[in-house]
């Protein structure tokens, strides 16, 4: 008994493969694999079908590494402030907070990120588009800042505290000891916070699908509203196509790309944090 | 070499001080961003919203007059999908979750199992939409129903709900078993007397976190094909003759409260923006209320227990 519940995660994940395969093979059947990954233009509603799945990814890529860029600094800096700097109650407070902030439903910052920092942003840069992924980016980036920093804390406080110790006592500040010796020390931890923060920007759905406007687009500039690969999905998924027809399937066959996608990210990022569970 | 004088080492260590107080302010900064965009959220939403929240907000149904529309279906929506996911992530977590720990002997199934559920944990929640569309809705024959989107959502949280219960299962010290054991006690009667009880704060803990993250996931419920305008409620669960309950309700067609968000936030009127904003400011007060309990259970027991 006890043993089928556990297996019920190992009869998701097969369920998962199956369907987004079974439907794959399916769109593959009638649109080969080549012009999948050469074609630059995705119509796949109109007549004339064009399904170049690169279009998306533009739009997933560039909408990612905003949310990086603000994520990973702000995100590693937190954890080192936390970590090496912040007083115990301060961190008491902040890491309760920082998980506060994790928890909060994506649409919501998907609201905020349309009408809260998109017309903020066209205050200081009047011709940006109602829809952009600029917007969408830096909400998603903030929204990932937890992620990053709970994991990067958390490898640094494995350091061992003789480490530190032996770099104070050789005269060295706190910032010196926290970048020169903490840091590199815990950098596999770091690294798979990076990596699960990566395969999290990719993933993320409804701040896409709500800001950034659903219009696909091969486009690397974040100023520019685009569709990602969950946006497409969403947009599907809310007109109805008949069960069977190509375009239902093109969503199986968009979501088997994330899916491998996030999936190798998971892979690395998996076995980045057993080596730092097991240096020391 | 040059010679190094007093005042110069001064110089060197003033500065190396400076660079350390300029970096625990950055550090202090760096987590305002995150406190302060936090803090504009939800003022911004309590904001425009508050002229909204009135009794009607809640008792109405959605509807094309942006001013009458209010959350009924919504909420009763969130409410019936909750109970689906609970009744199934629950015990099917927990299951699992005392196997683990206390059942599995050490080999590749274990080993299968483990790996999953870790890689489950990082599948983004839109392809676990796309599993439910293939699988409950055609396969099944479940349709766009209540059902569909708790058992969706009971997928989803079940990695955070085995997690959860693995951990706390696992902070009650050998000891305990062993005394057990040494009374006679089979594993299971252990495992129902001793364990389940001793564990059963931290696992409420891991369902509410759980729980508060599937009350506010919209993207596999958007997959499924979930309708955004509905203005009736699921048939009743309590009927007047025997046998007195239904389950007509879990194949009822549905909206949920993210739902009936995004359908606002994506309206061109103002005036449907400022429903958003009430829907979602009742939305991350229940998600906020959700996880500050769950965080406090933690606090709390982790000063009280001491084994």
């Amino acid at each position: 008994m006890l043993l089928l519940a556990a297996l019920v995660s190992v009869f998701t994940t097969i369920g998962i493969v199956t369907i987004l395969v079974k439907e794959s093979v399916a769109f593959f059947e009638q649109v080969p694999l080549a012009a999948f990954l050469t074609d630059t233009q995705w119509t796949p509603l109109f007549d004339d079908a064009h399904f170049g799945i690169v279009v998306l990814l533009s739009g997933t890529l560039t909408s990612s590494a905003v949310a990086l860029a603000i994520a990973i600094p702000l995100g590693t800096l937190i954890a080192i402030y936390l970590s090496e700097f912040a007083p115990f109650r301060l961190r008491e407070i902040a890491k309760p907070f920082l998980e506060l902030l994790g928890g909060v439903p994506t649409i919501i910052y998907g609201y905020f990120a349309l009408l809260f920092v998109t017309p903020l942003l066209q205050r200081i840069y009047p011709e940006l588009p109602g829809f952009n992924l600029l917007s969408a980016g830096i909400v998603m980036g903030i929204m990932i800042i937890p992620y990053v920093s709970s994991i990067s804390e958390d490898a640094m406080r494995a350091v061992p505290m003789t480490l530190r110790e032996g770099s104070y006592a050789m005269g060295a500040t706190r910032l010196q000891t926290a970048l020169r010796v903490v840091v590199p020390a815990a950098f596999s931890g770091l690294a798979s916070a990076y990596i699960l923060g990566i395969s999290r920007a990719v993933g993320e759905t409804m701040i896409l699908a709500v800001a950034a406007g659903m219009q696909p687009k091969l486009t690397f500039n974040p100023l520019e509203p685009a569709a990602t690969i969950t946006a497409y999905i969403v947009q599907v998924a809310l007109g109805d196509l008949p069960h069977g027809s190509v375009g239902y399937q093109t969503i199986f066959a968009a979501g088997l790309t994330l899916m491998l996608f996030t999936l190798a990210c998971n892979i690395v990022g998996h076995f980045l944090r057993k080596r730092f569970r097991e240096a020391y | 070499m040059k010679p190094i004088d007093l005042p110069d080492i001064r110089g060197v260590i003033a500065r190396h001080k400076r660079y350390d107080a300029l970096f625990g302010v950055l550090g202090l900064v760096a987590l305002m961003i995150g406190v302060l965009t936090f803090a504009a959220l939800f003022a911004d939403m309590a904001w425009k919203g508050a002229g909204r929240l009135d009794w009607d907000f809640f008792t109405h149904f959605a509807s094309r007059r942006p001013a009458q529309a209010g959350i009924l279906s919504a909420w009763v929506g969130s409410t019936l999908v909750m109970l689906v996911t609970a009744s199934f992530a629950v015990p099917l977590g927990v299951a699992a979750g005392i196997y683990l720990e206390e059942y599995a002997r050490k080999n590749w199934i274990t080993d299968l199992i483990e790996i999953n559920i870790t890689n489950l944990a990082g599948v983004p929640s839109i392809v676990y939409g796309l599993l439910a569309l293939g699988l409950f809705v055609y396969q099944f024959g479940f349709g766009q129903s209540i059902l569909s989107a708790g058992l969706t959502l009971a997928l989803l949280i079940l990695p955070v709900v085995i997690v959860a219960t693995r951990e706390a299962i696992r902070s009650i010290p050998q000891a305990i078993r062993e005394g057990s054991y040494a009374l006679g006690a089979t594993q299971w009667q252990t495992v129902r007397f001793h364990i389940l009880p001793y564990s059963s704060a931290g696992i409420l803990t891991g369902v509410i976190i759980g729980m508060a993250r599937a009350i506010g996931e919209t993207a596999p419920i958007i997959t499924i094909g979930a309708l955004t305008f509905i203005a009736f409620l699921p048939p009743s669960p309590v009927k007047a003759a025997p046998p007195f309950i239904s389950f007509d309700w879990v194949f009822s067609p549905f909206t949920v409260m993210p739902i009936q968000m995004f359908n606002w936030t994506s309206r061109p009127e103002a005036a449907f923006q400022v429903n958003a904003a009430a829907a979602g400011f009742v939305l991350v007060l229940m998600t906020l209320a959700m996880n500050g309990l769950a965080i406090w259970l933690r606090y709390r027991l982790r000063r009280r227990i001491k084994w």
